[in-house]
């Protein structure tokens, strides 16, 4: 067992955990934060897509050991301060998501291009998320949304929070 | 899926990482980026009693023009290489290498050191490696030595790094006035292995290729470099005729076999084409005054 | 009038969402309960041998496992087989047999799901590997081994032959006909692939002796009926409906795949009722993609009559269907080839002969959807190319050849040559704004320049015909549950309104379109309307999601309970009106007074009425539950064209531009109908180059991961575009038709008609999906057009 402490959306998680866990299930199972997805073996489908240090990575291939110290971010830290950040805007707005199981990677991929690149091309958002898979949507509102988000970025206005 | 149990190891420095290495011998695994070894622990294809993880170690992300050679650290990240302005503008092919590796956000983790030393005959970069005639610095107990990229691939998940050996760098030759390279990979989808690819470099003196390096991705047993077609550019103007026959001499030299990626005698078509459309890339890139 | 009321037409923005963007969605893997155990399952490396024996020591002596399950154990239950949604059966866990690659042998039981794991490595199984039958026309060959040898009255493969339509007519038609075109069409073997896989949480209450299966499925009541029959008939002893509560929650996509009951389900309820704790178990995608249902594999000859002149008419097609080993599909009871006889298509002919073939094979068992009602992506692709390839043969434009054969739009209702009804349809409108939006014309002449020159660009066209909203009650049933669909409204004092639904959404955003259609039929703002579902303690019965079926089914039945309660709040509000019932109308989502619109009442007024003013006499509520049995189908239909390139140097097909012009009737929430069709495409894309799942000659599957079963990324799938009519349906309560599938059975032939209309030129009249590079590239080198 070793020793893993990692601060997920701002918060220390510490636990004795075997080597082979990996980050995702810590994540999931042991910070207890289930917005992060499995969606397959292979690190082909990007739905465990989280933030280290502000780089989206695949979760499921990564241990949780092998970034131990590091800086999570999740879908759950997403929203600040009851604020939605303007990528969950922008899939609200756009129609970005349907069953909703690839969009906490796909929005943290998007924050991260936006953070890089505040304007991108439609090429460079596709590009961006193609490491991303979603079975519902076709792209086209994704691309819309990550697009959206770029505006408000750029742009900011407060906008009200959608609620249930 | 659940990778077997193992002991990890995180060495902060190249000595502990090498005496990890002899003590667990063949019962031990490195890992730089794990984009590919974690796959196939989960897979349970891979299932090594001891994995050292090399992050810690210091000194592997190098990423600068030495000694007339770019030298990249085994552990620079695909990412790295991608968006770097120094081997964007003077060494294309690499770039134009790591932006095909799987996906972007495997490429944030992935490492150059790992997709060669894993000699997965499927990887992007062994290829323009042999194109490029790069050097690999290895170093183990008995110290430290280069291997030229054409002895270091051996077979399919096969170098010439003994087992206590561990690829520290990579020395790529610095482009000589009018050189170009390129990588050019057909792929089924964003993130697969390339039904085949083609790497070319090819240095120009006048009007006339001086030096070319041609290699070949997934369509042999490993990357494979392909002589003959590299031989033929010598000497010639970089014309329709000559590119046609070197493509077709790269076809030969493929040994390509049927799989769902396709017949064999279709990825050697394959590499024709990609061939002269490499090779059509980097010499517009030599001749157009960006090295 | 009352303000921000009602629903229909408008782009809502969904109600479900602000959980999902906030990682708030409760999937089935997000659920923990105390004490819960997690299952693995140890599958079959052999598509067909005998199991010798089952070693379990080792597994059972590693620390956390707590029990290893087998078919034996099973058996002493009578649990080890199940009844399929087709009556046919199939193995929960086998006893000494397997019959395809990963299927389920045993389930370990443990106290993680690391320990799970292990424990399954550590199983050992011998097996005694036996002949596997992998093709389906060998498979009839009466010396092929038998797949299913437990079905004593058979001995043979053969499953079950269906036939409609005229034989003689359709032949006699073939006879006299001046033209016949035939092509031979595969469709393989494809697999839905949800990004959420399969999986349930069952925990069994022994003091109650309450069930509750929190699971990933699409039809909640029919598998908490079928669990109940099933235990009927087991050692365990039924276990009362009542006591079964199915818990349908946030599903990470369906299309199909989450329909069937598949083992892992049914051995983890095992095992929660044999170990008294909740069983948790997840598939991992390389399960999910091996063991799990499959589509299409329908192997069909297919034949178009005509005249000279370009008029159509007679069809005839002959299929061989591949179910692998066990008829498993969810098709109506009737259908055992769903509604693939609806293969006449948007296409007035006179007489039309469809016989299909079921075969047994050792791979999964199946035949469910990909994303399409019963069959008819099959039908549509059958009917699309071979329309397409006697344009070619009588040298015409394929798009004057449909315009020339429509049904059209006065004929309506059609009566199919197989005996369908159409509801309505203006095909040669759709096509006519697809040719006009994409530039029809100026393609033809773009590719005519190109072509001079060497370069390959090709136009397809689709027009095709759907059917769905299974179904009337006369003729729709699975495993004898008629396939209705229902609805339960009930309307608070204050105005707001709570909704049960029996389907239940897998991401088509239900929550959002169902309260829609109450807050239009009611006058009350979507906002105020709660829709919930998938929960059968609390929903009423409905056969569930699929086959684009909730509008048409269920979306009715929300429709007419609300004008239940329409009609009772109308007697309440002449009672505070104080007129007569009949002096009052419904207008401007309000009840007024006919002539004096000024003394109205709006819904939130007669709820609060309902509660603490109703008329003497009457009961109080305001609530209603309707059983919705249509009286049809619904007939949505498209006009799609796809513009394709072609690269001399690889074979790659790509797709410039597609463009999706869809009529599916009135339209709930025009963003979410947009939504659907994004999605539809790129499932229909997905199939026609890139995905298809195929064994070697020993059974082996050779798309066993993500890594070689192709899901189109980002970079693959082009920019859609899209375009709409609409004809609504005359019988359905506010004129809907459904719309979820209809590009996933559009697109594929499109795509397919977009290549062979750019090798028309050299002689090529078909080629099967998936297009890859070197179908195309092989055509390409024979003709001297392969570039280097």
């Amino acid at each position: 067992m070793t020793h893993v402490t990692l601060t997920i959306n701002g918060e220390a998680h510490q636990a004795e955990v075997e080597p082979r866990l990996l980050l995702v299930h810590f994540i999931r199972e042991v910070a207890n934060l289930t917005g992060t997805h499995i969606g397959c073996d292979t690190t082909s489908c990007g739905a465990c897509t989280v933030l280290i240090n502000g780089t989206p990575a695949k979760s499921c291939t990564l241990l949780a050991v092998q970034v131990n110290g590091a800086e999570i971010q999740t879908v759950e830290g997403l929203e600040q301060n009851g604020q939605l950040h303007p990528i969950q805007q922008g899939f609200f707005e756009e129609h970005g998501l349907q069953c909703g199981f690839c969009t906490p990677g796909m929005m943290l991929v998007g924050k991260a291009l936006l953070e890089q690149n505040p304007n991108p091309s439609e090429a460079e958002i596709r590009r961006a998320i193609s490491g991303n898979l979603c079975r519902c949507t076709g792209y086209v509102n994704i691309v819309k949304a990550i697009d959206s988000a770029g505006k408000k970025m750029r742009e900011p206005a407060a906008t009200g929070a959608p609620t249930a | 899926m659940i990778p077997p149990p193992f002991q990890y190891y995180a060495p902060t420095s190249m000595s502990e990482a090498l005496s990890l290495l002899q003590q667990h011998g063949a019962e031990s695994k490195l890992m730089a980026g794990g984009q590919s070894l974690i796959p196939l622990m989960k897979l349970r294809l891979a299932s090594p009693n001891h994995l050292i993880d090399l992050q810690k170690v210091p000194g592997l992300t190098t990423l600068e023009e030495r000694d007339g050679a770019l030298v990249i650290g085994a552990m620079v990240r695909e990412a790295t290489l991608e968006h770097s302005p120094l081997v964007r503008q003077r060494y294309p092919g690499i770039v134009e290498a790591s932006e095909v590796v799987a996906d972007p956000v495997v490429r944030n983790f992935a490492t150059l050191g790992g997709n060669l030393a894993h000699a997965d005959p499927a990887n992007d970069h062994p290829a323009m490696m042999l194109a490029l005639r790069a050097q690999m610095v290895a170093i183990g107990p008995r110290g430290q030595r280069r291997i030229s990229v054409d002895d270091f691939l051996v077979d399919t998940f096969e170098t010439s790094l003994a087992p206590d050996e561990v690829l520290v760098e990579i020395h790529v030759p610095q482009p000589a006035p009018h050189s170009g390279s390129a990588y050019v990979k057909f792929e089924r989808k964003v993130g697969d292995y390339a039904v085949a690819a083609v790497a070319a470099q090819v240095t120009m003196n006048g009007d006339v290729c001086a030096q070319a390096g041609l290699a070949l991705t997934n369509v042999g047993p490993r990357s494979l470099r392909a002589g003959a077609a590299q031989q033929f550019l010598i000497g010639k103007r970089l014309d329709d005729q000559t590119i046609r026959e070197a493509a077709r001499l790269a076809g030969d030299a493929a040994e390509p076999t049927s799989d769902l990626r396709g017949p064999a005698e279709y990825k050697r078509a394959v590499v024709r084409a990609l061939t002269a459309r490499a090779l059509r890339k980097a010499a517009q890139r030599a001749t157009g005054g960006a090295n | 009038m009352a303000t921000d009321v009602g629903g229909y037409g408008r782009s809502v923005k969904r109600k479900e969402d602000p959980r999902f963007i906030r990682g708030k969605g409760n999937y089935v893997d997000d659920l923990k309960l105390p004490g819960m155990l997690y299952m693995d399952i140890v599958r079959s490396p052999y598509a067909h041998a005998k199991i010798t024996s089952i070693d379990a020591s080792k597994a059972l002596a590693l620390p956390g496992v707590l029990a290893v399950i087998t078919g034996k154990d099973l058996d002493a239950y009578k649990l080890a087989w199940m009844p399929t949604l087709m009556s046919d059966t199939q193995m929960v866990l086998p006893i000494d047999r397997v019959v395809y690659q990963a299927q389920e042998v045993a389930a370990v039981i443990a106290t993680e799901r690391y320990i799970a794991a292990d424990g399954v490595a550590l199983v050992e199984v011998d097996y005694e590997p036996l002949p596997p039958v992998v093709d389906p026309y060998k498979a009839l060959d009466p010396s092929s081994p038998l797949v299913r040898p437990d079905h004593a009255d058979k001995n043979t493969n053969h499953i079950w032959h269906w036939e409609s339509g005229d034989k003689a007519r359709t032949d006699q038609l073939f006879n006299e006909a001046e033209v016949v075109v035939k092509e031979h069409m595969y469709l393989p073997r494809i697999h839905v692939s949800s990004i959420e896989t399969c999986g349930c949480v069952a925990s069994f209450d022994r003091v109650s002796g309450k069930l509750t299966v929190w699971m990933t499925t699409q039809a909640p009541h029919a598998i908490r009926t079928v669990f109940s029959l099933v235990t009927a008939a087991s050692a365990v002893g039924q276990i009362p409906e009542h006591k079964i509560r199915i818990i349908s929650p946030d599903i990470g996509g369906g299309f199909g795949g989450k329909v069937p009951v598949y083992p892992g389900y049914v051995i983890a309820t095992a095992a929660s009722v044999l170990t008294g704790h909740p069983v948790k178990w997840i598939e991992d995608r390389s399960e999910n993609l091996q063991a799990d249902s499959f589509a299409r594999d329908y192997h069909m000859d297919v034949e178009l009559a005509g005249k000279r002149d370009g008029t159509i008419t007679a069809l005839r097609v002959k299929t061989l269907a591949d179910h692998g080993s066990a008829d498993a599909a969810a098709n109506p009871s009737k259908f055992p080839a769903g509604l693939f006889n609806v293969c006449t298509g948007s296409y007035a002919m006179e007489a039309a002969h469809v016989e299909v073939d079921g075969v047994y094979t050792n791979k999964p068992p199946g035949g469910v959807a990909y994303r399409c009602s019963f069959r008819v992506t099959e039908a549509v692709h059958a009917i699309e190319r071979i329309v397409d390839r006697m344009a070619q043969e009588l040298k015409v434009d394929p798009a004057a050849l449909r315009m020339k054969n429509f049904i059209p739009p006065e004929k309506f209702p059609y009566k199919s040559p197989t005996g369908w009804e159409y509801d309505s349809g203006n095909y040669a409108g759709a096509l006519k704004l697809a040719m006009e939006k994409i530039g029809y014309a100026d393609l033809r002449r773009e590719q005519a320049e190109k072509r001079a020159r060497g370069e390959l660009m090709g136009i397809g066209i689709c027009t095709f015909t759907e059917i769905v909203g299974a179904g009337p009650s006369n003729t729709f049933d699975i495993l004898g549950i008629k396939m209705f669909d229902s609805a339960e409204i009930r309307v608070h004092p204050t105005g707001s309104a709570i909704v049960r639904i029996g389907v239940q959404s897998q991401g088509q955003g239900h929550e959002t379109t169902f309260a829609q259609i109450v807050a239009e039929e009611l006058g009350l703002p979507v906002d105020n309307i709660v829709v919930e579902h998938g929960d059968t303690d609390t929903a009423p019965y409905g056969l569930g999601t699929y086959a684009s079926r909730s509008t048409p089914t269920a979306g009715a039945a929300t429709a007419m309970a609300a004008r239940k309660i329409r009609e009772k709040a109308k007697a309440i509000a002449a009672h505070l009106l104080e007129a007569s019932p009949d002096d009052i109308e419904w207008g401007n989502y309000q009840f007024q007074v006919k002539g004096a619109p000024t003394r109205s009442k709006t819904m939130a007024d007669v709820a609060f009425a309902a509660y603490t003013n109703h008329p003497q006499g009457m009961e109080a509520g305001l609530e209603a539950v309707d059983y919705y049995d249509p009286p049809n189908l619904t007939f949505p239909f498209g006009a799609y064209i796809c513009i394709v390139d072609i690269d001399r140097g690889t074979g790659e097909v790509k797709i410039r531009r597609f463009l999706a012009v869809d009529d599916c009737g009135n339209i709930i929430n025009p963003m979410i109908v947009e939504g659907q069709i994004h999605g539809g495409l790129t499932m229909g894309m997905a199939p026609a180059l890139l995905e298809a799942i195929t064994y070697d000659e020993n059974g082996n599957i050779q798309q066993g991961t993500f890594m070689d079963y192709l899901l189109p990324t980002s970079m693959e799938t082009p920019a859609w575009e899209t375009d709409k009519t609409c004809t609504p349906s005359p019988h359905h309560p506010f004129g809907a038709k459904g719309v979820g599938e209809s590009a996933t059975v559009g697109a594929p032939p499109a795509i397919a008609n977009a290549v062979v209309d750019a090798l028309s030129h050299l002689g090529v009249t078909h080629l099967d999906i998936p297009i890859t590079p070197w179908k195309v590239h092989k055509i390409l080198e024979e003709h001297g057009l392969a570039e280097v």
